[in-house]
């Protein structure tokens, strides 16, 4: 009877079998699939071309919804250059201070592990209670940052952080900073570091190369598709920054932190806008959605792959 | 750990000639300004932490003395037990734990079935399905969260814990399947064929080799999950309305109004650091009982990735 199931023939209803059992592990997820994501998303393209203010029914108004966003809506680019600008800064600032953490941490130091830890818990910290800890933090009266900024460095005109419209960003700035510098992408980064050949330093101390020269031509080049994805994430989550502005500064003061997504949530949640608020969320999407494919093209050029075809 | 251990134990110590010495002498140096550099990151990492613990075990006047101090008087222990008085702080670390635990068991064993299905078995548009999946993780929430809220409206089902908990039972998200693919990956073939020799059904296969090899990743992906979960905001905000339903990071948003306008004109923030502090403890709790499944978990979907 083993003998059947090696023939050739039977084989063809195994294969068959096997594809059916297949799709039936895959039944959960097609269903998640379409109606938790798919299908939502088509509902959500058709109502970006609808009024609809969920009591009555959608009221297909064409591209007015996308008209307005452009024309009207005194809010949209200001909402949108502010999500750039804080993106541009955070990115960047946390990309460095993780991969500096990361080196440091990957300098074989007595209490690694501690210190890794130490560096990692405000990542742990929910974004809800951070945004609290630091609204405190940075209160201008009694919180210890106005008094140190005070006290040590002598500067008695000190920021007025989230009350102040000059400064509220700069506030959700550091407070990011705070919870993605020791955070995943540093973890990210360190498996990266520990995965650069030490054959290569040696190779390079041979030919005369510094340390400088050795983090220039060999961490760096080897580090790019880490880089990268690091990069790509942060991008994507810098921009859909929401919970930090919502808890800590409800998109104030005078509409200093009013982020994007908390404009699709104002539309949609607190004026019931449903087919603006689609409309936004698409704008949204698409230039995600073109931003990333940019990086996918540019990276390229200096992204570099040592084990390429390996798998 | 290992490569600590041969670095350090490749010093050598006695016999070293001029040049050496002063070598040494520099890398002693170098290593100090690492140990000061890292002790002063440590700081500025946990410094906040430090004040929100001496904040939330003050009194309400001592919050707002100047100049600011550090320590508290008498530690006020009982704030803590004042913020389950305040407002209904229990019943939001109950409602987390329940909706995080039920939604991560759901969203894990939904992913692991998936993942079994995309890396072990060949049909038809699979490697497309997984493409389409892949490419989910892009999308941002923003795009289906009107339309989601809005079918959980028609359905019934807001102010309810259905739609924080039913579509994890379907499949996880995409980057829990991947994650589990990934792994299942790493388990040799000849295990389901022998398997299958002995006349196991796929099911079969799934639940008494696969899951029981996969253990670390199951680990991996709850904790992620779990915490993600925790932390939820945007979503569980839109969907819960009733007071006592509200999740622990919802819980804090409302606690925070109240801390600063409630009727009485006495400061509240030493409360609302005790409740934040609270809402904080048991992912930090997890992460060091599971520290190890965690950064595993971190490390493989940024290599992998």
């Amino acid at each position: 009877m083993a003998v059947r199931t090696i023939t050739p023939k039977p084989g063809f209803n195994m294969r068959k079998r096997e594809a059916f059992a297949g799709y039936l592990f895959l039944l959960p997820w097609l269903i998640g699939l379409t109606c938790f994501v798919l299908g939502p998303m088509i509902a959500s393209g058709y109502f970006s071309f609808t009024k609809y203010d969920v009591v009555n029914a959608p009221e297909f108004t064409g591209l007015k919804n996308f008209q307005d966003i452009f024309t009207k809506d005194r809010l949209f680019w200001p909402s949108l250059m502010l999500t750039f600008r804080y993106a541009i800064i955070v990115v960047p600032l946390s990309l460095i201070g993780s991969l500096l953490a990361a080196m440091l941490l990957n300098q074989a130091l007595k209490g690694t592990a501690i210190f890794r830890t130490f560096f990692f818990m405000p990542h742990l910290t929910p974004i809800a209670a951070s945004a609290v800890l630091w609204a405190w933090l940075f209160n201008p009266d009694v919180g210890p940052i106005n008094y140190f900024i005070r006290n040590n460095l002598g500067i008695a005109d000190a920021p007025g952080w989230f009350r102040d419209p000059q400064w509220a960003m700069s506030g959700l700035i550091i407070m990011a900073m705070w919870g993605a510098i020791g955070g995943n992408t540093m973890l990210i980064f360190l498996a990266g570091l520990q995965g650069v050949p030490q054959e290569l330093y040696e190779a390079a101390s041979i030919d005369g190369a510094g340390p400088w020269a050795k983090f220039r031509n060999v961490t760096i080049p080897l580090l790019t598709p880490t880089i990268f994805f690091n990069m790509v994430l942060g991008i994507i989550g810098a921009l859909q920054v929401f919970t930090a502005a919502f808890v800590a500064t409800a998109g104030g003061p005078a509409y200093a932190t009013w982020f994007y997504s908390l404009h699709i949530y104002t539309r949609a949640f607190k004026y019931f806008e449903m087919g603006y608020a689609s409309a936004l969320a698409w704008i949204f999407f698409f230039i995600l959605f073109v931003f990333t494919f940019i990086q996918f093209r540019a990276s390229r050029r200096w992204v570099y792959y040592a084990g390429e075809g390996n798998e | 750990m290992a490569q600590e251990a041969i670095v350090q134990s490749a010093v050598p110590t006695r016999h070293v000639p001029m040049a050496a010495r002063k070598a040494k002498q520099q890398r002693w140096i170098g290593r100090t300004i690492l140990y000061l550099v890292a002790i002063a990151a440590s700081l500025l990492f946990m410094l906040p932490f430090a004040w929100t613990v001496f904040s939330s075990l003050k009194t309400p006047s001592e919050l707002y003395v100047f100049p600011p101090t550090w320590l508290p008087n008498t530690p006020q222990f009982g704030n803590y037990a004042e913020v389950f008085t305040v407002a209904p702080f229990g019943r939001w670390l109950w409602n987390s734990v329940i909706v995080a635990g039920i939604s991560t068991f759901g969203a894990v064993f939904s992913a692991a079935i998936t993942g079994y299905s995309f890396a072990r078995f060949r049909y038809p548009g699979r490697n497309f399905l997984f493409l389409i999946t892949l490419s989910t993780m892009m999308l941002p929430a923003e795009v289906t969260l009107i339309p989601l809220y809005l079918l959980f409206n028609k359905i019934g089902w807001l102010d309810s814990y259905k739609p924080l908990i039913v579509p994890a039972f379907f499949g996880g998200g995409a980057f829990l399947i991947f994650m589990m693919r990934q792994f299942f990956m790493t388990i040799p073939m000849d295990l389901d064929e022998a398997a299958r020799i002995d006349g196991a059904s796929y099911m079969r296969i799934f639940m008494q080799i696969i899951l029981p090899l996969s253990l670390p990743a199951l680990a991996t992906a709850a904790i992620i999950t779990f915490i993600g979960d925790w932390n939820s905001f945007l979503f569980p905000y839109i969907i819960l309305n009733t007071k006592e339903k509200f999740t622990i990071g919802i819980g804090i948003k409302y606690f925070q109004s109240v801390a600063s306008n409630i009727d009485s004109m006495e400061p509240r923030e030493n409360l609302l650091m005790a409740a934040s502090l609270m809402m904080t403890a048991p992912i930090i709790l997890l992460f060091f009982v599971a520290q190890r499944y965690f950064v595993r978990g971190i490390v493989m979907s940024g290599i992998k990735g």
